[in-house]
């Protein structure tokens, strides 16, 4: 008992201080373009160009979103070493997919859909590697298939700039720089739309959000 | 904390005194429509009001807490303009390492070094062992595309934030007879503050020639000269609070009104070359700290030697 609140205590500061550290270190400023902050369900599909993106995302949101949103993250990377799983387990409560290792049952999709059930928000990047280059690479087909199994759920596109900076690829000691974090305003999966059209279309909505 | 000794509370209130009238007059022009000022103006006088109002809240707590606290302060402060400068200056990603120097060993060792007064080492730190420490970094990391653009801006961003604006805080250390530190610090910061404001007056009520039309709209011959003559009045007018004797002191406002005016023109070239107008624009939400402390910037390191000389030469 007192062993539980001890170890949840442990999280709620943990938690507090990886906020603090997240929106310190990536001196990011946040901006809701025809989007407001909400607690129903989302998938926000966002450009990924640091192993930061999805832990600053995530410190960004308002407390109570944050309680209900979980970022997708890989599976080798997360589950190395020992802080690393800790805090994708217990602090900020990542779902590690399977990079590697995709059966048929136990697709990405699937295994997201069924986690967030009806209550949870995930924050998900469709390029499906972190970027190098200046603009963002074809969206890989989960997005697709997310919002053809959920029409109910809406896509947030989320603009990253600046945090390749404070960490780029294969680097581990961030530097301090102001990046921005734009949210935009909701997309939906049009009927009959197809997948290559729609991939397209949530591409655009995320590099449309750079230049507002 | 020590007792006030009394000219050090008069320069502390008068500066209250000059914020006060500033936010007044500010508020009295954002309402006053009919006057014609342009509001864009009026809200760039304001946000600078608010931040002397922080910087002044700053020097407070140093005084109350020590001389080591506002050393802190102001590395907090070189801290985050750096940020801004190299957020806006075009780095590449191979010069991460090099950076991380400038942000984590650079930046807190320049401030260890004027909070123990050790004078001989953080005069030369940046301008001679970062100087030859960032080149040599930056080629070993092996990227030698706008080789000597990058590590010109580095370097330079590391001057302008840190090394200069570290020289204000040291300003408690000149030895001074039967005064406190914080006073001299008190006088340089209300003239930078009047100087700001007085700039600002003249070159909406008498602005005609500009100094540089490529690098400033607002920037005219009449507002420095303006700036400059009303700021040496007004460095006279306190003679009283700093070591100086009146001329000394006039001159010395003339010094830092010049200099500050200088510090504001640099940044607008370096702004209008990043394609931005202020250091805050490009960054939704924040207020652009290098925009409020350009003037402090050129301005310390100057008024600081000068005070030495004169104070060491006996003429004061």
């Amino acid at each position: 008992m007192l062993e539980a609140i001890t170890s949840k205590t442990m999280e709620a500061v943990s938690r507090a201080l990886l906020v603090g550290f997240a929106r310190f270190i990536s001196g990011a400023s946040v901006r809701y373009i025809n989007c407001q902050p909400d607690t129903n369900q989302r998938i926000y599909f966002a450009n990924h160009t640091s192993h930061l993106d999805a832990l600053v995302i995530w410190s960004l949101l308002p407390h109570d979103v944050r309680m209900l949103t979980r970022p997708v993250a890989a599976r080798d990377y997360w589950e190395r070493g020992r802080l690393k799983p800790y805090l994708a387990k217990h602090v900020f409560g990542a779902m590690l997919i399977d990079r590697q290792n995709i059966k048929v049952h136990q697709s990405p999709v699937d295994l997201m859909l069924r986690e967030i059930g009806d209550r949870y928000s995930i924050i998900v990047f469709p390029e499906g590697h972190r970027n190098t280059g200046s603009e963002i690479d074809e969206f890989k087909s989960g997005l697709y298939y997310l919002a053809k199994k959920r029409p109910d759920l809406e896509l947030v596109p989320v603009h990253i700039d600046n945090l390749n900076r404070v960490l780029p690829r294969g680097e581990f000691l961030p530097v301090p720089l102001l990046s921005c974090v734009t949210f935009g305003p909701p997309i939906w999966l049009e009927a009959g739309e197809p997948k290559v059209e729609f991939l397209k279309k949530a591409r655009e909505a995320v590099r449309k959000l750079k230049d507002v | 904390m020590d007792s006030f000794d009394l000219p050090t509370f008069w320069i502390f209130t008068t500066l209250l005194m000059v914020l006060t009238a500033a936010t007044v007059v500010g508020q009295m022009l954002r309402r006053q429509t009919e006057l014609g000022v342009n509001p864009a103006v009026v809200e760039q006088f304001n946000l600078r009001v608010r931040s002397w109002w922080m910087l002044t809240a700053m020097l407070a707590v140093g005084f109350l807490l020590g001389p080591s606290v506002t050393v802190a302060l102001f590395g907090g402060l070189s801290f985050w303009a750096l940020r801004e400068f190299i957020t806006l200056t075009p780095t590449r990603i191979a010069d991460h390492r090099t950076l991380f120097w400038v942000f984590f060993v650079f930046t807190p060792l320049q401030f260890y070094l004027v909070a123990t007064g050790q004078y001989e080492v953080y005069s030369i730190l940046i301008p001679v062992y970062a100087f030859l420490f960032i080149p040599a970094r930056i080629a070993l990391a092996g990227d030698f595309k706008r080789y000597l653009e990058r590590c010109t801006t580095i370097q330079t961003g590391l001057m302008i934030c840190v090394y200069c604006l570290s020289y204000a805080p040291a300003l408690q250390s000149i030895p001074l007879k039967d005064a406190q530190p914080v006073r001299l610090l008190l006088f340089f910061f209300i003239i930078v503050a009047l100087s700001d404001a007085f700039h600002y007056a003249c070159e909406k009520l008498l602005g005609k020639h500009l100094i540089a039309p490529a690098i400033s709209q607002n920037k005219t011959w009449e507002g420095f000269l303006g700036g400059l003559g009303c700021a040496s009045l007004a460095g006279m007018a306190l003679y009283w609070a700093s070591p100086f004797r009146a001329p000394q002191a006039a001159m010395m406002a003339a010094l830092i009104s010049a200099m500050g005016y200088c510090g504001g023109l640099t940044m607008s070239a370096i702004k209008r070359d990043r394609g931005v107008k202020d250091y805050g624009t490009l960054l939704v939400g924040h207020s652009g700290v290098l925009d409020r402390i350009d003037s402090i910037c050129f301005a310390a390191p100057v008024f600081y030697h000068a005070t030495k000389y004169l104070v060491t030469q006996g003429l004061t």
